[in-house]
């Protein structure tokens, strides 16, 4: 630069580059940003979405009484069970890990409560309190040994599997199988156990009361964001998305309450995704979490002890599975030796993958448990009333677990190629 | 400067199995001063402020703060005093966007929850004091250019309230206005009455900010100098090991073409 050229005049220099992200106005804009994102490789829960409908589809046109109400009925009872191990495996994939030993400490518990409640008389809901606690303890040894004695996680639950499995066959006895009671959580998990006593009230209730409290939630935010000065999500987008989740809602209450309504464990599945989301999302140590999944040595240097969020949320994965474990027994009524049946494991993995949780670390939601189930759930039954052999359900599971995570790589590989990774 | 310093390092050394990284390193860092750390490549610099930030705890001697000695053996331990790094290699999460890398670790909180609102706020003013410009500060790091990266990761040794802020090569990926910022900023930080160790290649940067110059030389003190009263020559001369040496002959060379 020559000496004579005259500096500009300093203009204040934006801090947000004018360049990019930048959206155009209305719904066009909307549509082109969204398009956007999935050629960038940030997909979220588009093939999921798109994965249920060809799913609903398929067997509802080959069959028409999959779309009954007591297919929801179903879907809805028996969802919660493994879809509890997967919410557990979600946290655990967001560290980039992997937990085998869930399906195993999931059976263990279910015998260590009957073993509690039914032979030892223990009052039923100490008996719960104790089993998850077990099974806390349990997950806090494997993330202990992982994270303090460095093992990698894959061997040491490899290992907690099958010494779990041989523990509860230990604990069940020679009987091998004990049936429970039906009290306490046990009840309230059955299949007798509708809200407000499947009410039609009772659906349109839950459902009201999940629209209400999103929209409150994301017009709050935008309220104060607007308040504060920083950009905020338009209107439109939040009456988009708040009228999705309110025409599924209501559909769903509406298509339950034509059968028996909606089944008590499935509410509290549903709450305990809500609070598990909301403490990824908005507590520092769900961010802790993230940053560990995304960077082991950044988190280290930026104070986080790695140790003790690797032990806590390994701790996590087993308390959850233990109340998968307590969940699926009482769907069954018993605690019996197929209560660590491999395949809850091999479910719930898939789970948490067609959800959109990355096996690579840092990056999905503890909804995809619920989608992920939902998924699964929506085959195994079409599979069930087309009366197909366990060998082609088992093929068709594989091939769908393999298709989401070859979706998870390749949204791995489209978002480094797009620097988003 | 008669008070004790803020930081200092007092026969510190440390050993990564077969490589003696540092031996017997002595280094005071004032409040309000600036110290420029160099050396050449691999002489130990990096390793040195990895020790004080608590990254690699060291083998022997001592690290004194404000005249008393402490230990730091964890990240934590420096932070708790109050030493704010920024690392060579930056040490940032891609998967979190640019306000959660910012706020790792010290998130501001509204009622026992993440305050996303405010961190943003503030992500915001601090970054345009840096005059960095990025798409958007809720976009992950991942999707930032190097030197967008970089000063993200300066930006964030100035949350919280550091007594001593360390920069390890802070422009080695900036462009000329972001450079002229980042010296700017330790200029502010000297008046501040912060302690700066700054580590860089660059001599001009180096004689433009720093108050003293402790040359590294394969993880040995090879002397400390004034700035001011320190030719360029006397520094070089430190660095290498020798008058002459590659940059002297260099120069010799380029002048004997010139006459
Ligand atoms: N984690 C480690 N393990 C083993 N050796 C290491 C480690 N970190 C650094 N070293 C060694 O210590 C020496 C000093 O490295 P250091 O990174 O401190 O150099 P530096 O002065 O920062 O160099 P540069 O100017 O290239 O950044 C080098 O020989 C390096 O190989
Ligand atoms: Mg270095």
């Amino acid at each position: 630069m020559s000496n004579d050229t005259k500096t500009p005049a300093s203009a204040p220099i934006p801090a947000v580059d004018p360049r990019l992200l930048q959206r155009e106005a209305g719904l066009q804009g909307y549509v082109n940003e969204f398009v956007r994102k999935v050629r960038g490789g940030d997909i979220g829960s588009l093939p999921v979405v798109i994965g249920l409908i060809v799913i609903w589809l398929t067997f509802g046109l080959s069959n028409s009484q999959y779309f009954a109400p007591s297919t929801a009925t179903y879907i809805a009872y028996w969802m919660p069970g493994v879809g509890l191990l997967a919410v557990g495996l979600v946290f655990v994939l967001l560290l980039g890990e992997i937990d085998l030993s869930v399906g195993s400490v999931s059976g263990l518990s279910a015998a260590v409560y009957a073993v509690l409640a039914v032979t030892h008389g223990l009052n039923p809901w100490l008996a719960v309190f104790t089993t998850i606690l077990t099974g806390a303890a349990i997950g806090a040894l494997h993330g202990w040994i992982f994270a303090k004695i460095g093992v990698p996680a894959f061997i040491v639950t490899l290992a907690g599997f099958l010494v779990w499995q041989g523990v509860m066959l230990w604990v069940l006895g020679s009987t091998g199988t004990i049936n429970l009671t039906d009290v306490g959580l046990n009840h309230f998990l059955s299949g007798n156990s509708y809200v407000l006593n499947g009410d039609v009230s009772g659906g349109y209730i839950l459902a009201v009361l999940a629209v209400a409290s999103m929209a409150y939630g994301s017009f709050g935010e935008q309220a104060r964001r607007r308040k504060a000065g920083v950009p905020f999500k338009p209107t439109s987008e939040l009456l988009i998305r708040v009228g999705l989740v309110a025409v599924g809602a209501f559909v769903a209450a509406y298509v339950l309450n034509q059968d028996r309504g909606v089944p008590d464990a499935q509410v509290m599945f549903l709450a305990l995704l809500i609070i598990c989301d909301f403490v990824l999302r908005r507590t520092s140590f769900g961010r802790k979490i993230f940053a560990v999944g995304g960077n082991i040595e950044a988190s280290r240097r930026a104070g986080i002890s790695v140790a003790a969020i690797r032990i806590s949320v390994f701790s996590i994965s087993g308390a959850f599975a233990a109340l998968g474990g307590l969940t699926i027994a009482a769907e069954t009524g018993a605690a019996s030796q197929s209560g660590s049946d491999p395949n809850n494991l091999m479910m719930a993995i898939a789970a948490a993958v067609i959800g959109g949780t990355s096996l690579f670390g840092g990056r999905g939601r503890v909804w995809s448990a619920f989608l992920g189930m939902l998924v699964i759930s929506s085959i195994q039954y079409g599979l069930n009333m087309e009366s197909l052999n366990q060998d082609v359900e088992y093929m068709i599971m594989g091939v769908v677990l393999l298709a989401a995570v070859i979706v998870d790589s390749l949204a791995r590989r489209t978002q480094k190629s797009s620097g988003r990774g | 400067m008669t008070s004790a310093p803020v930081l200092a390092l007092r026969g510190v050394s440390k050993r990564f199995g077969a490589v003696q990284a540092l031996t017997d390193v002595e280094l005071e860092v004032h409040a309000g001063e600036v110290v420029a750390l160099v050396g050449d490549n691999g002489a130990g610099k990096s390793t040195l402020v990895k020790t004080i930030a608590g990254v690699h705890p060291i083998d022997e001697g001592q690290i004194e703060w404000e005249g008393r000695p402490v230990s730091i053996h964890r990240p934590q331990d420096a932070q708790h005093l109050g030493v704010a790094t920024v690392y060579q290699d930056l040490a940032l999460c891609d998967n979190l966007d640019v306000v959660n890398n910012l706020f790792l670790g010290r998130e501001l909180k509204r009622r026992g929850t993440l305050d996303e609102v405010a961190m943003e706020q503030k992500a915001r003013e601090l970054l345009s004091t840096l005059s960095i410009r990025i798409p958007s500060v809720r976009i992950p790091i991942a999707s930032l250019s190097g030197g967008q990266r970089q000063v993200v990761a300066i930006a964030r040794s100035l949350i919280g309230d550091p007594k001593v802020v360390i920069l390890d090569e802070p422009t080695a990926a900036l462009g000329v206005e972001q450079t002229a910022q980042v010296l700017d900023l330790v200029e502010r930080l000297r008046e501040r009455n912060l302690g700066v160790i700054l580590i860089s290649h660059n001599m001009a940067d180096v004689r433009a900010v720093a108050d003293t110059v402790a040359v590294l030389r394969l993880g040995k003190n090879n002397g400390t100098f004034p700035v001011q009263q320190t030719t360029q020559e006397t520094i070089i001369a430190a660095i290498t090991g020798a008058t002459d040496n590659a940059v002297t002959r260099r120069a010799a060379r380029t002048t004997e073409v010139a006459q």
